[in-house]
């Protein structure tokens, strides 16, 4: 502990992700789940709304090509909500109690955190997008348009993890940064994950999933796959997460602030 | 006191508590209510679109397609959210204390069974209510759904001796995913989204075999107004039951060897 306080930034926030990486790697339930989970929905959905590719108007004849934006975003889901009640543990167990009583930075705190975060976007990324191409999707946009794709799926996933870890700072328990997961999946569920905007009927739910930024976050991915380069699609997928990225680190920065000065 | 007068006792006592805990502390209830209803919302607003393509034939609505899905889910989603209830009674010491308690250890199962049932009749009541605000249309008779809340009684109990069977092997609230990851998979491995007909691929396959199959199409007959594939639900039902009650058993036998 004392090596670490007195060490330079990168070497701290490398101390921290290492830690944060370790600790998803040696419980197979926080690496396996949010994985599977995603996979398992995609197949059963590619099946069972296969019909819809039928439509006038389906933008592509494979609901696989798709859906495939989909695991990307529910494993950004998983992503934040592990980050999060790992931090959650951290503050309850007492953790981050003894890290305030070095001369350690906040900055390195959460950055280390997130870096396990970060490491799950990673791998789950390349492994949606492996699975995705081994069934058979196509990727419109080629080879660089599959690395733009895994560079999103990473932004995206670092942006909800940043949310994550401002609810675990702030709330302290792993009970709240667990009542937020149903929020995500509503999030979700009311996007154009499943339909496109333009098919949906119920004017409500169209209404709602042109105001919901997941919308967007989806159609950036699904436009790298489908469609090929749609800078508009593309600008506003980045753009929103990374506005979420710093809107969620300055309110995680400010967050970790309060919960110092009170230890 | 007689054997039956015992068993009843504590099923009713325990069915009161965990009925007045679900209904007193909204963390419980809340779950198993917004859950089924969050889907039934997202798919009946979401993929309505889906009920024009070419060959998709039922006559009630996407709305009224969707409810019947939602209600089954609720029902066995219910009989899971009981089984997370069992762990937690397990892992706080409460069900040790019940087992030390109870004359007659088989009567807590049917409490939790009893509990189980009068929640999910609730939810029941409460996504039939979202689906008449709506717009669902209602083609069934009376009696159409009365078979459809017997349906879902059925589904629960069977789910909730599942659920039972796992909580009361492995005693622990992470148990939780093992008790539902399979649900979950059986219920979506049916037709979810759209008649059996316009399934495609190995989903197609299996859902040809999955009793969630017959127990789906069987909903959307009643609530149509034109049951179908009533006999082969019964029937899987009835042996889905059984086979749930005997590992309910097992599971208690289990629990009580662990003390």
């Amino acid at each position: 502990m004392t090596a670490l306080a007195h060490s330079a930034l990168p070497t701290q926030v490398g101390l921290l992700a290492g830690r944060a990486v370790r600790r998803i790697v040696r419980q197979p339930a926080q690496l396996v789940f949010p994985i599977l989970f995603p996979l398992i929905l995609l197949a059963v959905n590619t099946s069972g709304l296969d019909a819809a590719t039928r439509l006038p108007g389906f933008p592509t004849a494979s609901y696989l090509d798709f859906a495939l934006a989909i695991p990307f975003m529910q494993g950004a889901l998983f992503a934040a909500l592990n980050g999060g009640q790992d931090l959650a543990r951290d503050i309850q167990g007492g953790f981050l109690d003894r890290l305030a009583m070095t001369p350690m930075s906040g900055a390195a705190l959460l950055a280390g955190q997130l870096g396990g975060a970060l490491f799950m976007g990673v791998v789950s990324a390349v492994l949606y997008l492996v699975v995705g191409v081994a069934f058979g999707a196509g990727i419109a946009s080629g080879v660089g348009g599959a690395l733009v794709l895994v560079a999103l799926a990473i932004a995206i996933s670092f942006a909800f993890a940043c949310f994550g870890t401002f609810v675990a700072l702030r709330a302290g328990t792993g009970e709240a940064v667990q009542g937020f997961f149903p929020l995500f999946f509503v999030l979700l569920f009311l996007s154009s994950a499943f339909f496109p905007r333009d098919l949906i009927e119920q004017d409500w739910f169209r209404v709602v999933a042109t105001y919901n930024p997941v919308s967007y976050m989806v159609e950036g991915i699904r436009s790298l796959v489908i469609t090929g380069w749609d800078w508009q699609a593309l600008v506003q997928a980045f753009g929103l997460s990374a506005l979420a990225i710093a809107a969620f680190l300055a309110l995680s920065a400010r967050a970790l602030r309060t919960r110092l000065v009170r230890t | 006191m007689s054997a039956l007068g015992r068993t009843r006792s504590v099923a009713l006592a325990v069915a009161w508590r965990g009925i007045h805990n679900a209904f007193t502390n909204p963390a419980f209830l809340l779950p198993s209510v917004l859950f089924p209803l969050f889907f039934f919302v997202a798919f009946a607003g979401g993929l309505s679109g889906v009920q024009n393509a070419p060959d998709f034939a039922f006559k009630s609505g996407y709305t009224s397609f969707q409810f019947a899905f939602v209600c089954v889910q609720a029902a066995a989603f219910g009989g899971v959210f009981t089984g997370f209830a069992i762990a937690a009674d397990f892992e706080f010491g409460f069900a040790r204390r019940l087992m030390l308690a109870a004359p007659n250890r088989g009567g807590i199962v049917i409490g939790y069974m009893i509990s189980a049932a009068v929640r999910a009749v609730f939810v029941l009541v409460v996504v039939f209510l979202a689906g008449l605000v709506s717009g669902m249309r209602i083609d069934g008779s009376l009696g159409d759904f009365a078979a459809l809340l017997v349906l879902a009684l059925a589904v629960s109990a069977v789910s909730t001796l599942w659920s039972a069977g796992i909580a009361m092997r492995l005693r622990t609230m992470q148990a939780g995913p093992v008790m539902q990851m399979p649900v979950f998979i059986l219920l979506f491995l049916a037709p979810v989204y759209v008649p059996l007909n316009l399934v495609a691929g190995w989903v197609h396959d299996i859902a040809r075999f999955n009793p969630a199959t017959a127990f789906l199409e069987a909903s959307r007959g009643f609530v149509s107004g034109e049951p179908t594939k009533v006999g082969i639900t019964a029937a899987c039902l009835a042996a889905m039951f059984v086979l749930a009650s005997l590992w309910a058993r097992g599971g208690l036998r289990s629990a009580e060897r662990a003390g």
